[in-house]
């Protein structure tokens, strides 16, 4: 089983490391949170699987100092592969550990289909049904309507950058061509784009997750959306300045995009702001033909240039 | 003064009445999560599922306008630059309908901030005076929720004009305050009855969900005595993402930032919602920051609630319980364990 070998595999270079970052059972039995291993009885703790939600990766760039571990899913190891490519970690002071990855759920997507999200007890996955117990009873879900669209689409279920892999790799085929939500939005007209941004972005309080849990933002305490000096972006919470940020950190994500969803599902407000990285991201796969985050030694696009762009008819 | 009963069926009507007078805000359902909006005839409120944000937008909004103001000079004086400023009074009588114990009760712990003896801010003393608070009694504890453990429960009248018990076909309903006995003086309510008894069994019931409270006697001296105790704080700040999710969606967190919104000769002068893990809250002019990382930041938001505030106010903790910080971190960082795991960190110390 790949958690016994994970676990065995990070014992092994423990004690050279100063932590190795994994996941641990959470609150309730529909949770995971994020594990600092540092010793031997930490290791115990380790769990992996379908609430393995957090892209860990985005604690390294503030670890750069340590000598860190990290366990990564497919989407999440592409984030370390961007972070090497923009030398914002050092490849000598991190050890990835990778898995093949079945896909996780999304919390956002099972509070719309399970109304007893916190009086959960334990929930398990068996090919493509889970069965949550809570209050007594058992509710079976079909997996592939409360994993994330991330999932839906994945063509990385495996780490593409690792030190160690544990288990066997996972062979899947992506279960749609396209992400859904992407496609039920372009099915809006043009005119009703901005109302669909608008009314979404009146729920935005501003806290930032989508920003924090981003492992490309790495500006981290020198944002434009607190800064006074430039004051790009206004202090009034109203749907306009938060798109503002939206797009702002969009654009900033261009050829960066490494579409693990963070963004999405750290919003607290269940906003659907993985469109627009997504919108973005593909983007960037039809002008340059390029995915970010899957061949370390690529030169992600907007790091150069080439005097006559194939794509970009000028 | 005895309980009343008002059919769910005749919400509507209740809320249509209560309309004429007053601005209504009330859970709604919008693309699938729960947030409070003002409501229009018509709209369906939703009394089931708590809302995600929190209750402290009726009296603390993220955005306030202070006032406006407008530069004017004038060619005969050059010198001389005349300021209007117009002031905003947020006095419309409002309900805030459909708020859980646990949301209202974080509105007390404001007042001991803004509407004390020494200090009293207008714009909020305005607001909560002319707001009512009709409150739900919960009826289904999650995982996240511990109101019981701070001295409360899930029937607690505090803060609230009404209190609302779901039973069978509708709610049994308590006037808590003068003005709560006018909202329920329609004729759209009958005397309770049995109706009490069933009520009174729902809130057992609730009580009983929460199974046993955490203990979190002396978690103030606790958080004193690792004040400086950095090591412990990295160790519990390592997983947060130092984002202001905790902060924005906690009914009793009330720190605010203010801004002077300027475009050409006029402006307004706005107070916005500011927290504690970020960043820039204690950024000094000079450039010095006396919270430099996120495990200074973590420890004054854990301070703050279980250790500054109730040693201000009497050892009341300026935490309701409500576990929306839990529910909501993108990182699953958990209050009662951090509370937990300083108690007994300070009792190895002793």
């Amino acid at each position: 089983m790949s958690l016994d070998q994970l676990k065995r595999l990070i014992k092994a270079v423990l004690p050279d490391l100063d932590m190795v970052i994994g996941w641990k059972q959470g609150h309730d039995g529909l949770t995971a949170t994020p594990l600092f291993i540092r010793s031997e009885d930490d290791v115990e703790k380790l769990q992996i699987g379908p609430l393995a939600v957090h892209n860990l990766a985005t604690f390294l760039p503030g670890l750069k100092d340590k000598k860190v571990g990290v366990v990564v899913k497919g989407c999440d190891s592409r984030a370390a592969v961007q972070l090497l490519q923009e030398k914002l970690i050092d490849r000598a002071n991190v050890t990835i550990f990778g898995f093949g990855c079945d896909g996780v759920v999304s919390h956002a997507k099972l509070r719309k289909q399970f109304d007893a999200m916190g009086r959960a007890d334990s929930m398990v996955r068996d090919g493509d049904t889970v069965t949550i117990e809570h209050d007594d009873e058992s509710t079976a879900l079909p997996f592939n309507e409360i994993c994330p669209d991330k999932c839906l689409t994945c063509e990385f279920p495996n780490a593409v950058v690792h030190d160690h892999f544990a288990g066997e790799r996972i062979e899947r085929t992506p279960v749609a061509s396209e992400n859904p939500a992407l496609a039920e939005f372009e099915k809006l007209p043009i005119s009703e784009r901005l109302d669909f941004w608008q009314n979404q972005m009146g729920r935005c309080i501003r806290c930032h997750a989508c920003r924090n849990a981003c492992p490309m933002c790495v500006c981290r305490d020198h944002c434009l959306a607190t800064s006074r000096d430039p004051n790009w972006i206004g202090q009034e919470t109203s749907p306009r300045e938060n798109l503002m940020f939206q797009m702002t950190h969009t654009m900033h994500l261009a050829g960066r995009c490494v579409e693990c969803g963070e963004c999405e599902r750290a919003c607290p407000m269940d906003i659907p702001v993985f469109l627009l990285r997504k919108k973005m991201a593909d983007e960037v796969k039809e002008l340059f033909d390029y995915n970010a985050g899957v061949n370390p030694d690529a030169k992600p696009p907007l790091m150069t240039f080439e005097t006559d762009e194939r794509n970009i008819k000028e | 003064m005895a309980r009343k009963y008002i059919a769910e069926t005749d919400i509507t009507a209740w809320l249509k009445e209560l309309s004429g007078d007053n601005l209504i805000i009330a859970p709604v359902v919008e693309t699938g999560t729960v947030v409070y909006r003002p409501y229009t005839s018509g709209s369906e409120v939703e009394l089931v599922n708590r809302p995600v944000s929190s209750p402290k937008e009726a009296v603390f909004p993220q955005t306030e306008l202070l006032f406006t103001y407008k530069q004017d000079k004038t060619p005969e004086d050059p010198g001389r630059t005349k300021v209007d400023m117009k002031e905003a009074t947020p006095d419309r009588a409002t309900v805030f309908f459909g708020p859980r114990p646990c949301g209202t009760r974080g509105i007390t712990m404001f007042d001991k901030v803004y509407n004390c003896g020494k200090q009293q801010d207008t714009y909020y003393v305005t607001r909560r005076e002319n707001t009512a608070f009709v409150t739900i009694a919960c009826t289904r504890p999650d995982a996240t929720c511990f109101c019981h453990s701070v001295n409360s429960g899930p029937a607690d009248p505090d803060g609230s004009d009404v209190l609302l018990v779901p039973v069978q076909g509708g709610y049994v309903a308590e006037a808590i305050t003068d003005k709560g006995t006018e909202l329920l003086a329609y004729d759209l309510f009958s005397d309770a009855g049995k109706r009490e008894q069933e009520a009174n069994a729902v809130i057992d019931k609730a009580r009983e969900m929460l199974g046993d409270p955490h203990d979190f006697t002396d978690a103030e001296s606790s958080l004193y005595k690792l004040f400086d105790d950095m090591e412990f704080w990295d160790e519990q700040a390592a997983k947060c993402i130092n984002c202001g999710a905790c902060t924005y969606l906690c009914p009793t967190c009330h720190c605010f930032n203010i801004t002077d919104q300027t475009a050409g000769l006029s402006g307004r002068r706005i107070r916005t919602w500011d927290n504690c893990m970020s960043y820039e809250f204690t950024l000094e002019g000079s450039g010095h920051n006396p919270r430099p990382t996120k495990a200074h930041r973590l420890k004054n938001r854990l301070g703050h609630k279980f250790a500054y505030y109730p040693e201000n106010n009497e050892g009341l903790v300026a935490c309701c319980g409500c576990g929306r910080c839990i529910e909501r971190c993108p990182s699953g960082v958990d209050i009662r364990a951090i509370v937990l795991a300083a108690k007994e960190r300070s009792d190895v110390q002793e």
